[in-house]
């Protein structure tokens, strides 16, 4: 028997991200170079004609392209954490890969605190939870200034920080 | 205008059922329409050789054998039949089955029917668990409704081109003051850009009264070979000179519906035409015109910014130009270019399979000067546009 302190924590729906600290989506490399998510789900090349398709991770932090969020609850399938918070959805801009990916916004922030634009780092996050078990989807956190600075300077070692004003 | 890459049909007669939430039988709405159709075009029943139906699944088996379901409910007369489904876009793809069998010789003459019987609130996917289904995993993983990408699209007008909120309830306005003059319109009422503003919000920055609703409709078409409507006497009759249902080119690097992700430009440059442009393209190529040859635009507005959208995806205007287009009251009957004289999707709401057949019965009624208060004077040339999903969209253009 379990505990509150050693709830399972699973992904809602095997094979999208891994666990862990730092997760990544698990997404497809197609033979001509270009990506796809989710891994088999994703779009094809025509001109791929095998349909081969290679298993990588995708970037963890990419730009806003659009955003909204839904007043209502959704339908089923989605589950229904009461009481109803509106869920925020940002399309994600991937650099690295040039595609967008959809996903919530972590809790805690509303449409007015997002901008186009805006840099995002991907989380896992409870999307349903049981009475023993988190059930968890993928989702994107703003990251603040203070974020990206930070790892600004860490990556480069220093100083660099001011240019990107 | 230069020669068009396609042979022309002929579209005789035109006939809907009135939209609203009449929650009867769907075979009911198509009969409707396919009787006033068939009147309309002064044809008999038992001369029509081909019967396209537009499927629905929300009706059980008889939606899926949509074509089937009414001709066997006209009466079967051993007419040859289909049925199609191409989501939002499924009234269009009978309509492309039927020209395709006229043009081949396969029929004379040939109706064209779409109708929808809807529940309440969103649509979802139906029930089950399918996670190797993008359209379950939408909801399911994200929670991303219909309404969610129609908002990120409106979002992305704001931050691209500075559209306002007022912009977008704007077009509502107009689409409702053009809407009062259908008696086919479910909600012939005008609203104005505070009746939008005091509407609740759906999804950021859209608000209820700018969301497309479901509804029960349907519509018809009788069309037929150029020699048939000559030997009708009919010698300048509405014709189908264009006709779009093409997929999109990989890479697609605009997300939308139903999908959680977009295609990657990594490899390979996005074309030079995204998919909604790429409709309206193979339309205007087929008919051998351009967008300065139309006169009147039924678009889909299954939000107020996505028509929008259309405007610029059809070559209406430039990219960016759409607001000002707009504002300037050139989509408004008595505009340059009036876009929805009908009422659009925001007076109708959405019948599925019967919405893009809508569309050509309107043009249709346009084009022959018989739209009564919508009018718009002197529409020689017509075209509509709409989306579905999964790669499904349409385009139609008419002329006299």
């Amino acid at each position: 028997m379990t505990t509150s302190t050693e709830r399972a924590r699973v992904p809602a729906v095997e094979g999208f991200f891994t666990m862990g600290d730092e997760p990544q989506l698990i997404g497809g490399r197609l033979e001509t170079g270009g990506y796809c998510f989710p891994l088999h789900l994703g779009g094809s090349d025509p001109r791929c004609p095998a349909g081969s398709v290679e298993e990588v991770l995708l970037s963890r932090r990419g730009r806003i392209w659009s955003f909204t969020n839904s007043a209502y609850p959704p339908p089923p399938p989605f589950i229904i954490t009461e009481p109803y918070v509106p869920i925020v959805v940002a399309a994600v801009e991937l650099e690295v890969e040039r595609m967008v990916i959809l996903g919530q916004v972590t809790p805690g922030w509303t449409v007015d605190d997002l901008e186009v634009g805006m840099e995002v780092e991907l989380e896992l996050g409870v999307l349903y939870a049981d009475e023993d078990t988190d059930h968890l989807t993928w989702q994107w956190r703003p990251l603040l200034g203070a974020d990206i600075v930070g790892e600004m300077v860490g990556a480069v070692g220093g100083g660099a920080a001011g240019e990107e004003d | 205008m230069s020669e068009g890459t396609m042979e022309e049909i002929a579209v005789l007669g035109v006939g809907m059922h009135p939209w609203g939430k009449w929650g009867r039988n769907f075979t009911e709405y198509g009969v409707h329409a396919a009787r006033e159709a068939l009147a309309d075009a002064d044809v008999d029943w038992n001369d029509v050789g081909f019967v396209s139906g537009a499927i629905t699944v929300r009706c059980g088996y008889p939606g899926y054998v949509a074509g089937s379901t009414f001709a066997r409910a006209l009466g079967f007369n051993g007419a040859q039949v289909a049925s199609s489904y191409a989501a939002c876009a499924s009234g269009v793809t009978a309509l492309s089955v039927a020209r395709g069998q006229i043009l081949s010789g396969a029929c004379d003459v040939a109706v064209v029917v779409g109708a929808d019987t809807t529940p309440k609130g969103f649509l979802a996917p139906t029930g089950g668990d399918r996670p190797d289904d993008t359209d379950w995993l939408r909801f399911h993983m994200v929670g991303a409704t219909n309404p969610v990408y129609f908002a990120m699209h409106a979002r992305r007008r704001m931050a691209l081109y500075g559209a306002t909120p007022d912009d977008f309830a704007m077009v509502k306005a107009k689409n409702s003051r053009h809407g009062v003059h259908n008696p086919n319109a479910r909600y012939p009422k005008e609203y104005d850009v505070d009746d939008v503003a005091n509407s609740p919000v759906v999804s950021d920055p859209l608000r209820l009264l700018e969301i497309c609703a479901t509804s029960d409709g349907g519509a018809a078409l009788v069309v037929c070979s150029m020699d048939y409507a000559r030997s009708k006497g009919i010698t300048d009759p509405v014709r189908v000179a264009g006709l779009s249902t093409v997929t999109p080119t990989y890479p697609d690097t605009v997300i939308d519906l139903p999908y959680l992700a977009t295609d990657s430009a990594a490899a390979v440059e996005p074309p030079a035409l995204g998919f909604k442009d790429s409709i309206g393209a193979q339309v205007y190529a087929e008919a051998g015109m351009g967008p300065s040859d139309v006169d009147v635009a039924e678009v889909y507005d299954l939000s107020s910014a996505l028509e929008l959208d259309w405007y610029e995806q059809l070559g209406l205007c430039a990219e960016g130009e759409a607001e000002s287009l707009l504002r300037a009251g050139e989509t408004s009957i008595g505009g340059r270019i009036p876009v929805n004289p009908s009422g659009g999707l925001g007076a109708f709401g959405e019948a599925v399979p019967a919405q893009a057949i809508a569309q050509v019965c309107e043009l249709t009624w346009q084009l022959r000067g018989q739209a009564g208060g919508r009018q718009v004077e002197g529409a020689r040339v017509g075209v509509s546009a709409n989306q579905g999903l999964f790669g499904h969209g349409s385009s139609v253009l008419v002329r006299r």
